[in-house]
């Protein structure tokens, strides 16, 4: 099956940069998150409940919904981190990409599980640098904004009800969901970033061509 | 009639839009309560959380969310419909938001009830949840305080859009197949949030809001989402903080700049409790006058009357004012300050002190409440003066005559009586009584005076073409000057 591909792109001051991507982030996993699964005998399950809270941006006026579970939340806030510190690092101003992306596993015994997506959300975040407090003033307010529009077109592609995995079997639970939370239980997801620098060209696709080009001597 | 759905299926069916509905309406309300909602996940099933959400009930909100409902469903034609509305503490309201929950013909009969369209109702609440925080009306709920509130209201039947204003914009929330017909939740908000109060305004402000008596029905029927402890501040009678800062409120809550775009919706804010009051507009002369007649009541001034002043006497008025809120030339300041000048520093009138100091107004002092008193006081009002219609005229009078009639004047009074702080009688010969009382009433600054005010004004009609004449030579210069400024 294809894989579904979103991308959405904001652009953002220095400080915003984890609060805008974590409002995305949650808002995308809010919507691929159930309670966790109770399995019963004949092969029937219940499902835990999932709580909500509201969630205020410091340096955006913007407030997000995430679900309620302090182990998700620090997953996401440290793949984010690492994220923003990889942008801030490459300068003041960068562009760099986040990608939240939902797969499920398949066993090919004897060989290694493979990993297939079937979403993908792509994130380009673009850092501006500010002079001064009134642009500062002016970019919270229009960073918030946007968000709202992003919230929106989320919420667009999830209503669209397109592939979603079956749902599994007790044996097969976890190459669909990621079950080692608590609380709740998201689609197995994976975060990974690309930082573009200066020159345009991302710093993994340098690398490569480096390695390449080392092992064609 | 759908012979392809089961009665259990049906009934399931049934179940879940009804309950659907309920949580719909739970979300949107808690939504717009002003702060925020928190629940906690629970991993084991309590089994009385619909759709594995925990969103809680609160009881009048079900209460009134059944009583609309009355029984039925939302179906073909049959909508469910919140309205969200803000009221300000004037008692004029607007209407920001409707949420609809339709249903069209569109069946999907191959869906599966009890699991498809159960877990796509809950992924549809989930996006209400994000959804009702993304609507401008969500930013003024949360900064809702005792100046205005948001309200809700909840009916079944005909969607009315009407009470939005023009360009009101939509966002679609999502819509779940059934095999009866399509869910379609939707919320339509409105933009433009320009409306003007009744009082200050006539006839062209009927189409921007609704008329008092249909503002009446919807109060009646509408349920403050405020918190209790707000509730009761908010049916309190307006207090107005400050003179300068409160006159500029009561102008504010009803005027917003009309038809600003969705780009900015969140800058219209009502001056809640975060975040300073925004710059107040050059407030027309009417709205000004209804605030002074709110603040200090008074004999009413004509504002148009002040319009005729000399621009150098309002000048010198507005240094001497006290409100300094750049409201230059206003009727209202311009009544302040002659006041400011009328009741002089030291005078002698402790009872008068007494009675405005205990109203609850700042700058009560000066506030001419008894215009008797203050007539009959010779310190306050020299002899001959005309009456208050044009007070700065009068004083000029008045400072015209008492250069000759000081020594008059002065000697009404008993020497004993007038004891300044910190003087004494005996040492110096010049005591501060007595250097007051001579130098309380110096001559009127010539420029001033309206014989050569008017001479000068015409000295200065008959200058104006050669120094027009000047300027256009220069105008290159100036040009040059203004790009340097750019």
């Amino acid at each position: 099956m294809n894989c579904r591909s979103e991308v959405l792109e904001v652009s953002v001051e220095g400080r915003q940069i984890e609060e805008a991507v974590l409002a995305v982030l949650h808002t995308i996993l809010l919507h691929r998150s159930t309670g966790k699964f109770h399995y019963k005998k004949e092969g029937t399950y219940s499902i835990g409940t999932v709580g909500t809270q509201d969630i205020d941006c410091d340096f955006i006026d913007f407030t997000y919904v995430r679900v309620t579970s302090e182990e998700l939340d620090r997953a996401l806030r440290k793949a984010v981190g690492e994220f923003k510190d990889a942008l801030r690092s490459s300068g003041s101003e960068g562009l760099g990409q986040i990608s939240l992306e939902f797969y499920q596993k398949k066993s090919r015994w004897p060989f290694s599980d493979e990993c297939i997506p079937w979403e993908v959300w792509t994130l380009k975040v673009n850092v501006v640098s500010l002079a001064n407090e009134q642009e500062r003033q002016i970019c919270r307010e229009k960073v918030g904004e946007k968000l709202c529009e992003k919230i929106i077109n989320v919420v667009e592609v999830m209503n669209r009800h397109e592939y979603l995995p079956k749902m599994p079997t007790q044996s097969e639970v976890d190459n669909v969901f990621e079950t080692g939370l608590r609380d709740v239980q998201p689609y197995l997801y994976k975060i990974s970033y690309q930082i573009t620098d200066s020159l345009g060209s991302s710093v993994t696709t340098t690398m490569r061509r480096l390695i390449k080009d080392t092992l064609a001597l | 009639m759908d012979t392809d759905l089961n009665s259990q299926d049906r009934k399931d069916l049934d179940k879940f839009i009804k309950f659907f509905a309920l949580k719909t309406v739970q979300v949107i309300v808690q939504a717009r309560l002003g702060e925020k909602i928190c629940t906690r996940s629970s991993s084991s099933p309590t089994g009385s959380d619909w759709f594995n959400l925990a969103i809680k009930d609160i009881p009048e909100v079900t209460h009134e969310a059944k009583k609309a409902l009355a029984g039925q469903l939302p179906a073909v034609g049959r909508s469910m419909c919140v309205e969200i509305s803000l009221k300000t503490s004037e008692g004029d309201s607007m209407e920001l938001e409707i949420w609809c929950l339709e249903m069209n013909e569109k069946c999907d009969k191959e869906i599966k009830v009890s699991y498809t369209v159960y877990n796509r109702l809950s992924l549809l609440l989930k996006s209400l949840l994000a959804i009702t925080r993304v609507t401008p009306a969500y930013r003024l709920s949360r900064k809702q305080c005792h100046e205005y509130v948001i309200l809700y209201r909840i009916y079944f039947g005909e969607v009315q859009l009407s009470g939005l204003g023009e360009g009101f914009q939509t966002v679609r929330v999502g819509t779940v197949g059934t095999p009866l017909g399509t869910i379609t939740l939707s919320c339509a908000y409105r933009i433009n949030l320009a409306f003007m109060s009744t009082r200050t305004s006539g006839e062209d402000n009927a189409a921007a809001y609704p008329s008092v008596e249909d503002s009446q029905e919807v109060c009646t029927t509408s349920f403050s989402t405020s918190p209790p402890s707000q509730l009761s501040s908010s049916r309190l009678s307006y207090q107005p903080a400050a003179l300068g800062v409160g006159s500029a409120d009561l102008g504010y809550p009803v005027v917003f700049a009309g038809g600003l775009n969705a780009a900015h919706p969140h800058q219209l804010m009502v001056p809640g409790k975060e975040g300073g009051v925004p710059p107040v507009p050059n407030q027309p002369a009417h709205g000004t006058q209804a605030d002074h007649d709110r603040m200090v009541t008074c004999t009413p001034l004509d504002g148009s009357h002040y319009s005729a002043v000399t621009p150098s006497s309002s000048e010198e008025t507005e240094t001497v004012s006290n409100s300094s809120e750049g409201k230059s030339g206003s009727p209202h300041d311009l009544l302040e300050t002659i006041f400011v000048r009328k009741v002089g520093a030291f005078v002698n009138k402790p009872i008068n002190q007494v009675t405005m100091a205990s109203l609850d107004i700042p700058f009560a002092m000066f506030a001419p409440k008894n215009i008797a008193l203050e007539d009959n006081d010779p310190m306050v009002n020299a002899p001959d003066s005309p009456d208050i219609e044009s007070p700065l005229q009068g004083s000029l009078h008045s400072e015209g005559s008492s250069g000759s009639s000081s020594a008059n004047v002065h000697d009404d009074f008993v020497m004993v009586d007038f004891k300044p702080a910190f003087s004494k009688d005996d040492i110096i010969p010049m005591d501060l009584g007595t250097f007051y009382r001579e130098f309380q009433n110096p001559p009127q600054l010539s420029s001033l005076s309206i014989d050569i005010g008017a001479q000068s004004m015409a000295e200065d009609l008959d200058s104006l073409p050669e120094k027009l004449a000047v300027h256009e030579k220069n105008v290159k210069e100036f040009d040059a000057f203004v790009e340097t400024l750019q």
